[in-house]
């Protein structure tokens, strides 16, 4: 099991390496060079010539690239070119909240999708099925920005039961230790603040898990559909067992294989559709950010965002892998 | 008194729009205690839904009927709700399937498999269980049986898994074992161990066999009364040895006549019967043999043909029957035996 992660976590090498290589390129072949990104359309060539200097863009390529690498290494992703702070600062602080939205919406889209799931494929035909497979097709159609307004609308502004913006109310001062607000309160025992972190996520978090939900729901349909026809839920029956045994430890667990791959792919979609939750409720996370930076055209943000989702990808499909191989012992690591 | 009562079992999956299957039509036969019986006959002929419907098993579906009676130990079966039923299988009976590896759970070790049977039927927990559970599997000959506990299904070689799935069958000694095509799937090698394993289980422990099989060799070394199925219909019911000497359904005939033997000389042909059961889906009104039936005459068609009893124990549905070798010396009993 041990060497399983380490040998994992060390793909993770390739995998950045191949990135930078595509950032780099990416960077070089700005439109007008990074000294355009960087000064815009105006900039007499004198200042030009400035920049190209202070990048170290005039040296050979591979040096360049070492550069890069190395600072990569470092984590200093430069400074980004809106703020004027240093890129992996401007993370430090933003990224923990965008865990936090995306982390309770998979919390959400897995709680209520996995049951629901279920019990549809056991009411097959009647109409909670019905119900639910109409329900998520629905909730894979409509577009999280708008799912966003409209409960935005409704919740905040016509029934004021939760907040329409922001991450904590700022009046109550609350303590920052790691920027996860809810882990803040609870470590610094404020109460009220972690609450009211909470309060916040609500709404973003149901929009960002509308469509993780759909697709969970019907997964986990189908899967348990196909798993109550096999044999060994029949042996199980001729067994005697109770239904709940047959259930829980026969049906659900089987069922839960196809789940748990599609919840990998969907983490690492979810991170993606932050940008558009946070930008709909002002919710000062790491996508909003982006969100910004891309109108900005804001690139070492841009990268250093890229370069997330990455790691986050590997990391989360690892833990995939991982509790698969808790589920089926066929595939189990050694 | 029989163990078990089959009387007039149907079962009926009706399709809006479709004309009903009658997959099982109004069979009756009877399983003794400690008796080994077989239910025979090709594929599709409604032995494996026969066994599902006593069993309480058959997949719930809209449009699915089943009639008649099963009277297990003074119960009908087919009466009893959910709960009583899952309190009698596993326990009083307990049943066997064609395919081990896809009978067993893929995802839970050998050991809970067996276990869960013992905690669900006879209140052994933890220590004693999984002792019991390791006593089981040595019983059904897996060798080192501590280890394989801990071991999930595809780690286990074919035969191994039909032994495990045996060993589950017979946790709590049940009166009934139904064995639905045990064999089917394995080897010959292991064909005959397991067979071997069972027949010393049901010695051993006065357990009777509903033995189903389409297999007429397993017939020949196990059964003691065999009931031969065809369309959904039992359509001979003898005690096995009359049954191989003289079969009097043309089925039967043919059944027997389809077997490769090896005291036939070089170049004789195989008989097999002509089609095949399924293409004659819905079975034709009347004699459902009749149009793959060498001895068909004009009634067989219209009124299906009544059962027969004829001496000694022995009854077929037929109108026109085999003759009985009178002008032949009968069969001397004692030679063989």
């Amino acid at each position: 099991m041990f060497r399983f992660i380490v040998r994992r976590l060390l793909q993770l090498i390739p995998t950045l390496f191949g990135l930078s290589l595509l950032l780099f390129i990416w960077l070089r072949r700005l439109p007008g060079g990074p000294e355009t990104a960087i000064l815009g359309e105006r900039g007499t060539p004198e200042m030009r010539a400035a920049i190209r200097r202070n990048m170290g863009l005039d040296e050979p390529i591979l040096v360049q690239y070492g550069r890069f690498v190395r600072r990569m290494i470092k984590l200093d992703l430069g400074t980004s070119t809106s703020t004027k702070r240093a890129v992996t600062t401007e993370f430090i602080e933003r990224f923990p909240g965008t865990v936090e939205l995306t982390i309770t919406a998979m919390i959400i889209a897995i709680g209520v999708g996995i049951p629901l799931g279920y019990l549809a494929a056991r009411r097959r035909g009647r109409f909670l099925d019905h119900a639910s497979v109409g329900g998520s097709l629905i909730g894979i159609c409509i577009p999280v920005f708008f799912l966003g307004y409209v409960l935005k609308a409704i919740f905040s502004e016509n029934l004021h039961w939760f907040p329409s913006s922001g991450r904590q109310d700022p009046t109550l001062g609350a303590t920052r230790v790691t920027n996860f607000f809810v882990l803040d309160g609870l470590m610094t025992r404020e109460w009220d603040a972690a609450a009211d972190a909470l309060w916040h996520l609500v709404l973003p978090s149901i929009a960002l898990a509308s469509i993780p939900l759909a697709i969970i729901v019907r997964i986990t349909r189908a899967s348990v559909l196909e798993v109550l026809n096999e044999d060994f839920v029949r042996t199980a029956e001729a067994k005697g067992l109770t239904e709940q045994t047959v259930r829980r430890r026969h049906v659900l667990r089987n069922a839960m294989l196809p789940v748990a791959t599609s919840i990998g792919l969907l983490a690492g979609g979810l991170l993606s559709g932050a940008v558009l939750t946070e930008t709909v409720f002002a919710f000062s996370g790491i996508g909003a950010f982006v969100a910004e930076a891309i109108g900005q055209r804001d690139y070492p943000v841009l990268m250093g965002f890229i370069l997330i989702i990455a790691v986050v990808y590997v990391l989360v499909n690892l833990l995939v892998d991982l509790s698969y191989s808790f589920i089926d012992p066929r595939v189990r690591v050694r | 008194m029989a163990l078990l009562e089959v009387e007039d079992l149907s079962v009926t999956f009706a399709r809006r729009g479709q004309r009903a299957v009658h997959a099982v039509d109004g069979v009756s036969f009877a399983v003794d205690a400690g008796e080994v019986v077989g239910l025979v006959g090709e594929s599709g002929c409604g032995k494996s839904v026969t066994s599902l419907a006593i069993m309480g098993l058959l997949p719930k579906q809209p449009g699915l009927r089943v009639g008649g009676k099963a009277v297990f130990d003074g119960t009908d079966l087919l009466q009893l709700d959910d709960r009583s039923r899952r309190d009698i299988r596993g326990r009083d009976i307990a049943m066997i399937f064609q395919d081990p590896l896809s009978s067993l759970n893929p995802v839970i070790p050998i050991g809970l498999q067996v276990t869960e049977v013992l905690t669900r039927h006879r209140g052994m927990k933890g220590e004693t269980a999984a002792k019991e559970a390791a006593a089981l599997l040595d019983r059904v000959g897996i060798p080192d049986p501590k280890r394989r506990l801990k071991e999930y299904p595809h780690q286990l070689s074919g035969g191994m898994r039909q032994r495990a799935l045996i060993a589950m069958a017979v946790a709590c000694q049940p009166r009934l074992l139904i064995a639905d095509e045990p064999t089917t799937a394995l080897d010959v090698t292991i064909q005959a161990q397991i067979l071997e394993l069972l027949k010393e289980l049901v010695r051993d422990s006065g357990t009777a066999l509903l033995m189903i099989t389409h297999d007429l060799g397993v017939v020949a070394g196990m059964c003691d009364t065999v009931n031969v199925l065809y369309g959904g219909r039992v359509v001979e019911t003898a005690r096995r040895r009359p049954l191989f000497r003289q079969p009097r359904h043309p089925y039967t005939v043919g059944l027997l006549g389809s077997v490769p033997r090896l005291d036939a000389g070089r170049g004789e042909k195989l008989n097999p019967i002509p089609g095949s059961v399924r293409d004659l889906l819905p079975w034709p009104d009347g004699c459902a043999f009749a149009p793959r039936c060498a001895r068909r005459t004009d009634e067989c068609v219209g009124e299906p043909p009544e059962l027969v009893h004829a001496h000694d124990g022995r009854s077929y549905r037929c109108v026109n029957p085999e003759p009985l070798p009178g002008m032949v010396p009968a069969p001397r009993e004692e030679e063989s035996a």
